[in-house]
């Protein structure tokens, strides 16, 4: 009989591997009131790739991803993480998971009261209780290097640009080091130079860090960039999915008419 | 088009009205509909508690937020908790020498203050004050920080937020409601022997002397330690409301307002029920 710790080992075994992916999930429903958001989605994301959920405003991307971070719970399906179904997990258990996943928001979502160094210190100060200050605030400078940030120790998240606030998103995200990246527009309202450069980071810490990743986003060329493979949502479901050479080869007419309007 | 304010709501509890604006609306027609909302925030509000419990005695513990509430709550109501006391002490010894004049008990005015003060309008007085002023910003805080999805951020930072924001405000409200009714009551004694010695000639030790004169502690403690549960109510109240907020702006407007409204009507109502308990064990 395998222990639990057994059990995790071989996952993350196989996981290093690119055998087992670390995200699965399945025939994913969910609805608010009468509206249904998402009508048996399905999707795996192994250890090492990006994964771009692209769809028109309001198709449910931003819920699958609260979907699988457990801010929302699916109506019905399933999401495992390295292998744990994380259905009907209690908050305290569903944070254990969450220790080893990073989120960055669509507004960035940065602690108002909190300068940016507190802000990516914030989960440091939870769950790195035998990091000494000089350790934490080495590491948060470290981060804070990683997304171009260095400076802007001191300043409130209202001082600094949208862009800077997402920089600052993601090296909070990036903090625990976590192998799970979930990313929810990340460069939505932001200029195309910004944009660009929020790729280019993307997709660098990607490559540093082998994270399994998911980026919402709406945006084709951002897409493009970042992700290996992409999934088109409409109505609920996914309409196609692969690279994106394999979206421009598909006669659907909703991925025509996407690809044509991007 | 996806319903927003649910999804923001959705991590915590479902998308439910609010008893104030039902009462206030004019779409909530039948009274049985208002009985049933009522009853399910309540049914909400008790889970909410359950959950805030849960929370507060399994460690991790956050003592850094708590003893930043504890500042925030305690020390920073207490020039506004002491000057509502020190009105109250000069209002009463006013009115109380005016009636026991009429009545020809003008001696037992100092007993009449000192009782009035430590019985019932320190701790009320004290539980409204900060019922408006912490439950409003606690409404308004949580609320803020809910549509701006930094609770979420903290949940997704695998924090609790239960734990880290509700139950550490809640504990320093009950921890705090008795000391800050501690400095009502004093404030309330010394403006109102000022007021009693502007009038008439009289020591403070003299009127302090004939004002305890017969009291004991069980007419002390129990009414002091009584605002416990006012401090319980402010912080479940305040909380509850501000982490179920859903609706941008306006909706933090109507977090931090029905947080004052509602916590200042359940502390006067516990305040019977907690006044009549106090007489049966504490007679």
């Amino acid at each position: 009989m395998e222990t639990i710790d057994q059990i995790a080992l071989r996952q993350e075994e196989a996981e290093k591997a690119g055998s087992a992916p670390v995200i699965v999930a399945e025939n994913l429903r969910k609805s608010f009131g009468s509206q249904t958001v998402l009508n048996g989605i399905s999707l795996t994301v192994h250890r090492g790739e990006t994964l771009a959920v692209l769809g028109r405003s309001g198709t449910g991307k931003s819920v699958l991803l609260r979907l699988v971070i457990g801010l929302e719970k699916p109506d019905s399906g399933s999401i495992c993480i390295h292998g744990q179904d994380t259905a009907g997990l209690a908050l305290d258990q569903m944070g254990e998971i969450r220790k080893k996943m990073g989120f960055v928001f669509q507004q960035a979502a940065l602690y108002d009261s909190l300068t940016v160094e507190q802000n990516v210190a914030f989960p440091l100060l939870h769950h790195k209780k035998d990091m000494s200050k000089a350790e934490r605030s080495d590491r948060v400078m470290q981060l804070l290097a990683e997304v171009g940030m260095e400076g802007n120790l001191r300043k409130m998240p209202s001082d600094i640009s949208g862009g800077m606030q997402k920089r600052v998103g993601l090296a909070r995200a990036l903090a625990l080091e976590p192998d799970v990246l979930l990313l929810d527009e990340p460069t939505a309202g932001l200029d195309p130079i910004s944009s660009g450069e929020i790729d280019d980071l993307v997709l660098k810490l990607q490559q540093k860090y082998h994270m399994a990743s998911i980026v919402v986003t709406h945006d084709l060329h951002s897409a493009k960039a970042i992700a290996g493979r992409l999934a088109l949502l409409n109505e609920g479901n996914v309409v196609i999915e692969g690279s994106f050479e394999e979206l421009q080869k598909s006669n659907d007419k909703f991925v025509k008419e996407f690809l044509k309007q991007s | 088009m996806i319903d927003q304010q649910a999804i923001a709501v959705a991590s915590f509890d479902p998308p439910l009205p609010v008893p104030e604006a039902a009462v206030l609306s004019p779409t909530a027609s039948s009274s049985k509909g208002l009985i049933m909302q009522f009853l399910e925030w309540f049914g909400d509000l008790g889970m909410f508690f359950w959950q805030v419990v849960r929370a507060a005695v399994t460690p991790p513990f956050e003592f850094r937020e708590l003893f930043r509430q504890l500042d925030e709550i305690g020390s920073k109501s207490l020039p506004l908790v002491a000057l509502a006391g020190a009105a109250t002490g000069v209002v009463l010894s006013m009115e109380a020498r005016y009636s026991l004049t009429r009545f020809g008990a003008k001696s037992l005015l100092p007993a009449a203050i000192v009782f009035s003060v430590i019985h019932e309008t320190g701790p009320i007085i004290t539980g409204l004050v900060v019922s408006g002023r912490v439950g409003a910003g606690i409404g308004a805080e949580l609320s803020s920080m809910k549509v701006t999805e930094q609770i979420d951020a903290i949940e997704a930072s695998a924090v609790n937020p239960y734990r880290l924001l509700a139950a550490t405000r809640i504990l320093a409200c009950i921890l705090m409601l008795p000391l800050l009714t501690l400095a009502a009551d004093c404030s309330g004694l010394v403006m109102g022997w000022v007021a009693q010695a502007a009038v008439e000639p009289l020591s403070f030790h003299q009127f302090i002397n004939s004002g305890f004169k017969g009291a004991d502690f069980s007419d002390f403690l129990p009414p002091t330690f009584k605002t416990m549960f006012f401090g319980l109510i402010i912080g479940l109240v305040a909380c509850f409301q501000g982490m179920r907020t859903q609706g941008g702006a306006a909706g933090v407007g109507r977090a931090a307002t029905s947080s004052v409204v509602l916590s200042s009507l359940f502390v006067i109502l516990a305040d019977v029920v907690l006044v009549k308990l106090i007489l049966i064990f504490f007679p």
